[in-house]
């Protein structure tokens, strides 16, 4: 194994953990038979980490997160998020989702798209408007709360998207592949602007992707899965400082577990389309 | 200005042959009467004189399109709005019943479009017949309204004439399902991950509806709404026809060509076209503000 980086075989039973998963699985049935999505998934996130779910189509990383969310129910296991099973805990606004798109409502302006889930959890006027300009001082957006969504680049709407999920203060914070379809020079730039709220905010980050640099470059611990059935194959812990510069990607100790990341697909059969 | 001139010239150019072959088929078909009438008296014409002829005929079987813009000038300018002989008159007539059944048929189409797509019941149940509803030929179906509307003494009900309500009804019957089927269409528009990030909001069913599904259908239901004028337009025109041809743009029709009064038909043919295009006119200009007050691109 190389040097600096910690093994994790074990699943840690925290007492923080902000996620805990414990042989979760989920089995669709189709017209085909059933479909195995996941199958005894063990995982615990603390409060504040950074982790990120990579592996191929299929691997049923977005349906893990899915399961956090509540929007897909595992049909075995145990799903803790904050200590609450997943309805309760998005009843209790315990975490903001960021989806592939920016799925910004495109006949509300950057601001009153920002205010959506605060109008929807019944805030008072005065307290939305105060917390739009806060999130949209967070992701540099502050002088195009009037726009519409139209009139921004698409990494600028996905700024605001992320600007929606936290309006509302939640801990934890679901990403699902928020910067896959935008071009390699915005993607690097967001991923700058991701670790620096991360650092700011220390909200606990779960990020779906299917780039090896991004999950090394932004995660304390990489995940990495593979299908049929969709499954865990490693857990990295990174040894990387929270302090991360671009240019932190050169580094040995990042090619490291780059490498070691790959391994972990290669063992998944990630590679064998 | 360039933009604006490319866009215009191609309808004038359609225009003028459409005028160009319009007074072609005047001639044509208005020159048998000319002949024989020159026949009867005796007297030789030369090919100027007979075209001259075809066109100042007071009963032509095609009046030349002068003829019908004087008889159309005649029917607005020339009475006093309020008169029976004006085409004002006549045009606010069949406009008051096409706002009104207009209206109601939108009102309907909205409140059916919201019923099909939450409820499967609905949905299994009110379209189908919606679709039928639109195969009767409305020609059919009008003198039924009419005789009904009339008997049920629906009018005395909501305290107007009973022409009045017959006429209203078949607007609103032939408006109300291009805004169902806009709007069904409109209101599933939103995918499946705008409603999934309405979810992890924990958002009602309601506020999806309204912060969602409402607004999102909005485009679809302008489009209807300009399918759905028109066709108020002819269904109040039609429902005017069986009702005793008192009042209105139909009647006005029905009379003259009862009477054998082609420039009057015709005349009341072009203003029921003009109220036509100002009902489609005004929709767009409704539209282009809701949907520029919505974010819309210019």
């Amino acid at each position: 194994m190389a040097g600096g980086i910690a093994v994790m075989p074990d699943v840690r039973v925290a007492t923080d953990a902000v996620i805990d998963a414990r042989g979760v699985s989920l089995t669709f049935a189709t017209a085909d038979g059933p479909v195995h999505a996941l199958k005894d998934v063990d995982l615990s996130i603390g409060r504040g980490e950074f982790v990120s779910f990579i592996g191929p189509s299929g691997c049923g990383k977005t349906t893990f997160l899915r399961c956090v969310a509540a929007l897909e129910t595992p049909t075995a296991g145990v799903l803790r998020v904050n200590g609450m099973d997943p309805d309760a805990a998005r009843r209790a606004r315990a975490y903001g989702y960021v989806f592939q798109a920016a799925g910004l409502y495109p006949w509300r302006t950057i601001a009153r798209n920002i205010a959506l889930p605060l109008e929807i959890m019944g805030f008072p006027k005065a307290e939305q408007d105060a917390r739009v300009a806060r999130v949209l001082k967070l992701v540099e957006l502050e002088a195009f709360g009037g726009k519409f969504p139209w009139q921004l680049s698409g990494g600028m709407q996905q700024r605001a998207s992320i600007a929606r999920a936290l309006a509302f203060d939640a801990d934890i914070l679901l990403m699902d592949e928020p910067f896959g379809a935008l071009d390699e020079i915005v993607r690097d730039r967001l991923n700058e602007e991701v670790l620096a709220l991360w650092g700011r905010t220390g909200k606990t980050i779960l990020f779906v992707t299917h780039s090896i640099p991004e999950a090394v470059y932004l995660s304390t611990k990489i995940v990495v899965m593979s299908p049929r059935p969709g499954r865990i194959t490693d857990v990295i812990d990174s040894p990387l400082p929270r302090e991360r510069p671009l240019d932190i990607r050169d580094s040995r100790e990042f090619l490291e577990i780059a490498h070691r990341v790959r391994e972990g697909l290669r063992a998944g059969h990630a590679y064998e389309v | 200005m360039n933009g604006a001139v490319s866009r215009v010239l191609p309808v004038l150019a359609v225009l003028g042959a459409i005028v160009v072959l319009w007074y072609a088929g005047s001639v044509a078909l208005n020159a048998r009467l000319t002949l024989v009438t020159a026949e009867r008296q005796g007297v030789e014409l030369t090919l100027a004189q007979v075209v001259a002829d075809t066109m100042v005929q007071d009963r032509p079987r095609l009046p030349a399109p002068h003829q019908v813009a004087v008889a159309l000038w005649d029917g607005i300018v020339g009475e006093p709005p309020l008169s029976k002989r004006s085409l004002v008159y006549h045009g606010l007539m069949t406009l008051q019943s096409t706002a009104t059944g207009f209206l109601m048929g939108v009102l309907v189409g909205i409140l059916l479009a919201v019923g099909v797509v939450y409820s499967r019941v609905m949905d299994l149940s009110v379209m189908p017949w919606a679709v039928i509803s639109q195969t009767i030929p409305i020609v059919a179906l009008a003198p039924m309204i009419v005789v009904l509307s009339n008997s049920l003494g629906l009018g005395e009900a909501v305290g107007v004439e009973n022409r009045l309500v017959s006429k209203t009804l078949i607007a609103a019957y032939l408006s109300f399902f291009p805004v169902l089927v806009g709007m069904v269409t409109g209101l599933r528009s939103p995918d499946a991950m705008q409603t999934d990030l309405l979810r992890t909001y924990s958002a009602t069913g309601a506020q999806a509806f309204w912060t969602l599904r409402l607004p999102a259908s909005v485009p679809y239901l302008f489009a209807s709404l300009k399918v759905a004028v028109a066709a108020a337009l002819v269904g109040a025109i039609v429902g005017e026809l069986p009702t005793g041809a008192v009042e209105g743009l139909g009647a006005r029709m029905l009379v003259a060509s009862q009477f054998g009064q082609p420039l009057l038909m015709w005349a009341s043919l072009f203003a029921s076209a003009i109220l036509a295009g100002g009902l489609i006119l005004a929709v767009g200009g409704i539209e282009r503000v809701a949907l520029r007050r919505m974010g819309a691109r210019e």
